[in-house]
């Protein structure tokens, strides 16, 4: 009760996200990953950039754009880089998109969109949660209007957070205040959860504070 | 006006250009000019509050498109890139051990000056602070097709230098008419002009704008024309582009413990 108040986190570096590395998601796919254009399974970390532009504080509105009826909404744990290649701790993101069917081009137009991030109020030191080892016992849950859509259980990954963690850093540094999302998991269809103006989605997890954003429609 | 941002003496210092040398801004040694050689050259960017954000252009001239086998995009072909791939100009990049093909990309970066929403393409040169010169190198040994080009070959450390100058939007009357010529250990390797960049500058601006807000210190790197060779350790490339400046940069082996090639 005596904590003393800290500023709400915000993300200091790039935001990396991580597509495919949910089992469910990429058993899903793994049918198609030698199709065309994929043309074979993904080796390296598929990732993706959300820039500063997504970034929306938890208790603050997410503007729907203009023509779009929904969105995705994703709950993922971001490891947030500290000095030397350690990790500082982690943060809730509501990570939120436009739908997209195909993964061949870069999605900026469907994950860079103005305030497609949400960002859980703290980051909570590395250790309190038990490092890596600590990571892989935590659930997030994920609300829409107060029902539950969905629990993504960070046991489930395809790269564990070691191992993405050093696969990333095997060709690109995650500086200081870097953060990598280590990924979202898809429904047992392959969709994501959706929302719609006027409804508020909430992602929770065990010692951190809910991450709450509502979803308006976007001012003209 | 041309802006350098340097380190000399023990600090970072904003420049300018001046008959050939660098006149330092800072406070204390304001008027002081000092040669290109005796500073090492920083991204020519100023400090952001916010994570900068660096979009990317591929397959933006229709020769280098064709170059790759692809067919013109019908729209921007955008990736985006983190802030810590950039290095600044005389600098070194690391030529993983083992890869087959490693080529330079000389393109012509924005940099957004003011707040940029929903701009339409006739206002948009007005958001631009000015120009530089990226290299925007590719590793095409790790291409895959996710995602595509992924950070892998896009995003890695040391693989985008820039600079060496910020040159004034105002000195730079057309954008759309800039020479650029890339040259590898003095042979030129690629010629291009930003008169066939297939999105110009104020379509990529209303393009981005219609979704995301640029912000000042932003970047747009608008891609590269026909031309990229491989590049060997100890290749020297410069990348340059009429009126804005050439940027040279030297490729470097991968290693533990002492570099062959820093001293030349």
């Amino acid at each position: 009760m005596n904590t003393p108040w800290t500023p709400p986190y915000l993300p200091q570096g790039t935001v990396y996200g991580t597509l495919l590395n949910f089992r469910r998601e990429h058993a899903l796919w793994a049918p198609r990953m030698s199709e065309a254009p994929y043309q074979a399974p993904p080796q390296a970390p598929v990732l993706y950039i959300k820039t500063a532009n997504t970034f929306t504080p938890s208790g603050h509105a997410i503007p729907l754009p203009h023509q779009l009826a929904e969105v995705e909404v994703s709950a993922s744990l971001g490891l947030v880089a500290g000095e030397g290649g350690r990790v500082a701790g982690a943060v809730l993101f509501n990570d939120v998109a436009v739908p997209h069917e195909s993964y061949y081009r870069p999605p900026v137009k469907f994950r860079c969109v103005d305030g497609f991030l949400g960002v859980g109020r703290d980051l909570l030191p590395f250790d309190a949660l038990g490092g890596f080892a600590g990571l892989a016992r935590l659930s997030l849950e994920l609300r829409v209007h107060g029902v539950l859509k969905q629990t993504v259980s960070l046991a489930d990954l395809v790269r564990d957070a070691a191992t993405l963690w050093a696969d990333v850093n095997a060709f690109q540094t995650l500086r200081s205040g870097d953060v990598l999302m280590l990924g979202t998991d898809c429904l047992s269809d392959g969709t994501r959860p959706r929302a719609h103006a006027g409804e508020a989605v909430e992602i929770t997890a065990v010692g951190f504070h809910p991450l709450v954003n509502h979803f308006t429609e976007e001012l003209a | 006006m041309k802006h350098a941002r340097i380190a000399w003496a023990g600090a970072v210092h904003d420049a300018i250009e001046a008959d050939g040398q660098l006149e330092l801004l800072t406070p204390a040694f304001t008027g002081r000019r000092v040669a290109f050689d005796e500073v090492v050259w920083l991204p020519p960017l100023a400090p952001i509050a916010r994570p900068r954000t660096v979009l990317a252009l591929g397959l933006n001239y229709a020769d280098h498109a064709k170059e790759l086998a692809f067919k013109a995009p019908e729209e921007p072909l955008a990736f985006v890139k983190g802030e810590a791939s950039l290095i600044g100009h005389r600098a070194f990049t690391v030529r993983p051990e083992g890869v087959r093909f490693m080529h330079y990309e000389c393109e012509l970066a924005v940099v957004i000056g003011q707040p940029a929403k929903r701009v339409k393409k006739a206002d948009a040169l007005q958001y631009v602070a000015g120009y530089t010169v990226a290299n925007d190198y590719a590793i095409r040994d790790y291409l895959e097709n996710w995602y595509r080009p992924n950070l892998k070959v896009k995003n890695r450390d040391t693989c985008t230098p820039i600079g060496p100058w910020l040159v004034d939007a105002a000195d730079v009357p057309d954008p759309q008419a800039l020479a650029l010529r890339t040259t590898v250990n003095g042979q030129i390797t690629q010629q291009g002009n930003t008169k066939d960049m297939i999105f110009d500058v104020p379509t990529l601006i209303e393009y981005f704008s219609r979704f995301m807000t640029l912000m000042p210190g932003d970047l747009i790197l608008t891609g590269t024309p026909d031309g990229v060779v491989d590049c060997q350790p100890g290749d020297v490339v410069v990348t340059e582009i009429e009126g804005i400046g050439s940027l040279t940069n030297t490729i470097t082996a991968e290693q533990k413990g002492s570099d062959p090639d820093s001293g030349q």
